[in-house]
């Protein structure tokens, strides 16, 4: 029987609950789930994950106050190996991205990324070329690391909350330190966490674009907004913004295309969304393709107009 | 400092995919091959931190068949010093590659091997952080600016929710994010000069390495269809739309 250890993400004390659609992928596989959180002072979090785990393994130590990738990879890889977990897993954040192929190397198993499908304990699914052709593959090593895509699994149910123990651990001699992290700080939902997203594309013309036009639609909606890639290159935006192949990947209800082509870098990461809305003043941009609802016309006229319909239709 | 820096074949991220009709991978005849761009960004940094740092070397390492050399001659064009393509032919999974890149490094000894993020084709983003691990090395993945400074690299990375600032001892591990640097075109003079570069051959058998595949890759689909959507006349279409039809607002 599989034996899973899933490795819980959080950031400043809080879970980040893309780590749920980890859990849920692993339940697919069926068997024993571990759960594991390092850090520092992180019972809550180990609490916030009970429900999902048969055992929760806590793994505190004053060298994982910061995650780096070595120190991080050597517990998880360390814990994994005593429990003799068949299945690693993590969600593909780019916290995940980072650390999960070096408790890969340390297993020598062989890893998945990005999975969007779990067809058998040793068969995923995943998305290449941006989107455009899903790979099935199969690890043919005894242990397996996996990465889960967050927007294809949606959290599992709680159960009864699993045991919490602590477990020993040491992160070892690392050739990394953490310097700092400057947070895009902002009052709007995260883009993962968020159920309506509005994304700006080239046409906004300029930051004056995305807060004259597009943040008051946002604020109206109770939005997150997101954009394309050549709006992060320009400055326009954070780059913790960009949704596409190489940014983040969403799958909200309700998504705003606005003035954005749709390069298929960037539908790679939003094509997943429940119901997709393109404004654009040209016909013949490919996001129509995509969009459950396209209306062509000045994102600059239109917008305003839609803020004040929303408001209306939603009293 | 000694700089490699690897580069990979990939499909143009402007042409479109489409899979071969017998579904065994993705078209590619006909279709226009280049630097995965995120190695070339990794390339430019290369160059530019050789600069910086008072010259050195940069040394360009691609897996694959002979096809492989002109992606390496590409970076040479750039401004890379010298060539090694470690000939392979066939299916080759990330661990294979770490493998393979571990041996080369070991040979070359450079200060800082920067590589893509990731390559646009498979999309796994393994690479670099695997074959830091093999190494014992430290990492940055993602990175957006990097200075190498007293024997180290501090490096601003791209993360979920912001920015992070990360230190390595050299030697270590850099991955390019798109928004490092913006590459240079190569000049003619480049492309001259490129073609009479070093290009050193290995195979992993030179290398040691006995490549075993762990990751099969049992098939490949396109993926679901998304049914046509419809144009709106107005706002008061798509507001409506919204509201009775699509019931998201």
């Amino acid at each position: 029987m599989a034996t899973h250890l899933i490795v819980v993400e959080h950031q400043s004390g809080k879970l980040n609950k893309a780590t749920l659609s980890a859990f849920a992928a692993a339940a697919k596989v069926g068997g024993d789930m571990h759960a594991l959180v390092l850090g520092q002072g992180v019972g809550d979090i180990a609490k916030a994950v009970a429900p999902y785990a048969k055992k929760v393994h806590v793994g505190e130590h004053a060298g994982l106050k910061d995650r780096l990738a070595q120190p991080y990879a050597k517990c998880i890889a360390d814990v994994a190996g005593s429990l003799g977990a068949t299945h690693v897993w993590a969600a593909a954040s780019s916290a995940g991205k980072d650390v999960l192929p070096r408790v890969a190397a340390r297993l020598d198993a062989a890893m998945a990324s990005d999975i969007c499908a779990v067809i058998d304990e040793k068969t995923f699914k995943r998305p290449m070329w941006a989107g455009n052709v899903i790979g099935t593959v199969e690890l043919a090593t005894a242990k397996k690391v996996i990465t889960v895509r967050p927007t294809e699994f949606s959290a599992p149910a709680a159960g009864a909350p699993g045991e919490i123990g602590a477990v020993s651990v040491d992160p070892g001699a690392s050739k990394m330190s953490f310097v700092k992290f400057d947070a895009v700080v902002s009052d709007r939902p995260a883009l993962a966490d968020a159920r309506v997203i509005v994304a700006a594309g080239r046409g906004v013309k300029g930051p004056e674009g995305i807060k004259g036009v597009l943040e008051p639609l946002a604020d109206a909606l109770g939005a997150a907004i997101g954009a394309s890639r050549a709006v992060c290159d320009a400055g326009w935006a954070p780059n913790d913004w960009q949704i596409g192949q190489t940014g983040k990947v969403v799958a909200p209800e309700l998504y705003f295309a606005v003035g954005l082509s749709g390069a298929i870098q960037h539908v790679a990461g939003m094509k997943g969304s429940k119901c997709i809305v393109a404004i654009n003043k040209d016909p013949e941009a490919p996001i129509f393709q995509v969009a459950d609802y396209g209306l062509v016309g000045d994102l600059f006229k239109v917008v305003p107009e839609l803020t004040e319909a929303i408001k209306k239709a939603k009293g | 400092m000694k700089f490699l820096v690897t580069v990979k074949r990939v499909t143009d991220f402007e042409a479109k995919v489409k899979l071969k009709a017998d579904k065994s991978g993705v078209e590619t005849s006909g279709v226009n091959m280049i630097v995965n761009p995120f190695d070339e960004i990794a390339v430019e940094e290369a160059l530019r931190q050789k600069d910086k740092t008072g010259g050195g070397e940069v040394v360009v390492v691609a897996i694959g068949t002979a096809d492989s050399t002109a992606q390496i001659r590409s970076a040479l064009a750039m401004g890379a010093d010298r060539g090694i393509l470690v000939k392979h032919d066939g299916a080759l999974d990330s661990n294979g590659v770490a493998r393979l890149l571990q041996k080369v490094v070991e040979k070359e000894k450079p200060d800082v091997v920067f590589m893509g993020k990731q390559a646009i084709d498979d999309d796994s983003a393994q690479e670099g952080q695997l074959l830091a691990e093999v190494l014992g090395w430290g990492q940055a993945t993602f990175a957006n600016s990097v200075t190498l400074e007293g024997g180290k690299a501090t490096v601003i990375r791209e993360a979920d929710g912001g920015l992070e600032t990360v230190a390595c001892e050299l030697p270590c591990i850099i991955t390019a994010d798109l928004r490092l640097n913006e590459p240079r075109y190569a000049s003619l003079p480049g492309i001259m000069k490129a073609k009479k570069k070093p290009l050193d051959e290995l195979t992993p058998d030179a290398l040691g390495v006995k490549l075993e595949s762990r990751v099969v890759v049992k098939g490949f689909e396109e993926p679901a269809q998304k049914k046509a959507g419809q144009k709106v006349a107005d706002v008061a279409a798509l507001v409506d739309k919204l509201k009775n039809e699509a019931k998201a607002i």
